[in-house]
């Protein structure tokens, strides 16, 4: 398999706070690739460094063997990168339909209207909202949106920000069928999820982030198990006492 | 009646001008979250611009004059905001308190404090009888000419993709970056979208008036802040209504308020904002769908 992203020794700080401490990883085209670890691991951060919102203070991001860090966001989708960002972050003023040609503008799609019919084929609630303002919509289908708004930038590699956040589990059911329907089509995705053995059941592989570090990477089944994530998730004491 | 009639004249008429200014800076506040206090200081640069352009045919020294306006807000965005991008809310509004105070001393120092007169086509000050009402022209052109403006931008903001991507930069502007929108160009676009609104504004506050002065910008320009908050800052439907609000309010209080208290009538106009927003803090109109939906 060709690699499509690769990231190295990537340093991110907010103020004094290093938020990043020299992450690598790769992802391969074609490859589902799950990012997992407790709250302030540094998840968030990474994919949003890799899509051009936050920008290192060290290390190197490269798409398709070429560097991309320190391109704007709005460039970045326009060479393949698109995040559905932490909190689905939909445009709730604008109409289900705005939403969805939004993405179209920026070029990368050929035929918008095939594109927008294979979006609401895929999730046929959108299609009842489609002239309503996208704000009406429930918490699922808001995510469903975002995933639907972020495939219409045509991505080379989508990235993934906690898309089961706050919902109910049948509709954490859903989005994760509509992902693994994504790798049947063969996008390739990197996911940032908090649930651990979920993300390790859907991906290739996974890599486990802690304080700001790559703890560990492994494929679904070297990680499945294995109970290193724990010590990742809740420290080294833990597993001791 | 007729008299009644004459007041809502005033009161569409004065509000279309509120109208058109509190969308300017509507919409510069709801995609760069910068309240520009240099707002007035573009009507006052259309204002001076109608003055430099005085020997040219009217529609030539209007066009000219909002082409004037236009290009001095690119400039301004370019040097006094660009460079700030991503900065605090609050730094960005004192860099517009300070480009707003260099723009009236210029204009002080380059055309001196006393106000120019401003000859404008007769016809422009002259008044339309119909049956027992006296309208004045200048009020159908005002009336006109924000009901074209604004129409022309809900059509604008609805029904073209730059459009679509400036109202989804105005709701969030990060998340728009992320699906594509160019920060640049939405940004220049509000801008120059704003300059012709105040540049409009201007010609009309100088037909009124006849005169430029150098803070001829600052008077309309507050109450039309206040119409935005009053419409739910950064609501650009919001705005426009509230821009209607306050000439409704403001000619009631022209009205009601006895003479010896009408000199006064901004302070009440102000204080009735406060009771307003006493009562409801997010503003008066909070709307989902309309006219410009956003």
């Amino acid at each position: 398999m060709a690699e499509l992203l690769r990231i190295e020794g990537l340093d991110v700080r907010y103020g004094r706070t290093r938020a990043l401490q020299g992450i690598s990883l790769r992802v391969e085209r074609g490859e589902a690739v799950g990012l997992i670890g407790p709250n302030g691991a540094g998840k968030t951060t990474t994919l949003k460094t890799i899509a051009g919102v936050l920008r290192p203070t060290a290390g190197t991001v490269t798409l398709d063997g070429r560097p991309i860090a320190g391109d704007g966001p709005e460039r970045l989708v326009r060479r393949g990168l698109s995040l559905v960002p932490e909190g689905r972050q939909i445009f709730t003023t604008l109409t289900v339909a705005e939403n969805l040609r939004l993405p179209t503008y920026c070029g990368r799609s050929k035929d918008p209207d095939a594109d927008v019919e294979r979006e609401l084929e895929r999730f046929p609630v959108l299609r009842r909202y489609f002239d309503q303002p996208a704000g009406g919509l429930s918490g699922g289908e808001q995510q469903m949106l975002a995933i639907s708004r972020a495939l219409l930038c045509r991505p080379e590699l989508l990235l993934l920000d906690e898309p089961s956040l706050g919902l109910a589990p049948k509709v954490v059911d859903a989005v994760f069928d509509a992902l693994t329907q994504l790798r049947s089509e063969g996008v390739t995705v990197l996911l940032v999820e908090q649930s651990a053995a979920r993300t390790i059941e859907f991906a290739d592989r996974t890599y486990v982030l802690s304080g700001g570090c790559v703890e560990l990477e492994g494929t679904r089944d070297e990680l499945l198990g294995d109970d290193r994530i724990e010590r990742a998730y809740f420290g080294a004491g833990a597993v001791g006492a | 009646m007729t008299t009644f009639l004459q007041h809502c004249i005033d009161a569409i008429s004065l509000g279309s001008l509120y109208a058109l200014l509190a969308l300017g800076i509507a919409l510069i506040f709801g995609i760069m979250r910068l309240l520009n206090f240099a707002h007035g200081e573009l009507i006052t640069i259309g204002g001076y611009s109608l003055w430099l352009f005085r020997d040219l045919p009217a529609l030539l020294q209007i066009a000219a004059a909002v082409a004037v306006v236009v290009i001095a807000a690119l400039i301004i965005e370019r040097i006094a905001f660009r460079p700030l991008r991503g900065a605090d809310g609050a730094v960005l509004l004192v860099s517009s308190f300070a480009v707003s105070f260099l723009l009236q001393s210029l204009a002080i120092v380059v055309f001196g404090s006393r106000a120019k007169g401003v000859a404008l086509p007769d016809w422009l000050s002259s008044n339309v009888n119909v049956g027992s009402l006296r309208i004045p022209v200048i009020s159908i052109v005002t009336v006109a000419s924000a009901a074209v403006l604004l129409s022309a931008l809900g059509y604008f903001f609805n029904r073209t993709p730059m459009g679509v991507q400036m109202r989804a930069a105005a709701e969030n502007f990060g998340t728009a970056r992320l699906v594509g929108v160019r920060a640049d160009s939405v940004i220049t676009t509000a801008f120059a979208i704003s300059a012709l609104l105040a540049g409009i504004a201007g010609f009309l506050l100088v037909a009124q008036g006849g005169t430029v002065t150098a803070n001829m910008g600052t008077a309309p320009v507050l109450i039309a802040f206040v119409a935005t908050i009053i419409g739910g800052l950064g609501s650009l439907t919001g705005a426009v209504y509230g821009g209607y609000f306050l000439g409704v309010v403001t000619v009631v209080l022209q009205v009601a308020l006895p003479l010896s208290l009408r000199p006064y009538r901004d302070a009440f106009v102000y204080l009735a904002v406060i009771f307003v927003l006493l009562l409801r803090p997010q503003g008066i109109i909070v709307l989902r769908t309309s006219l410009l939906r956003a």
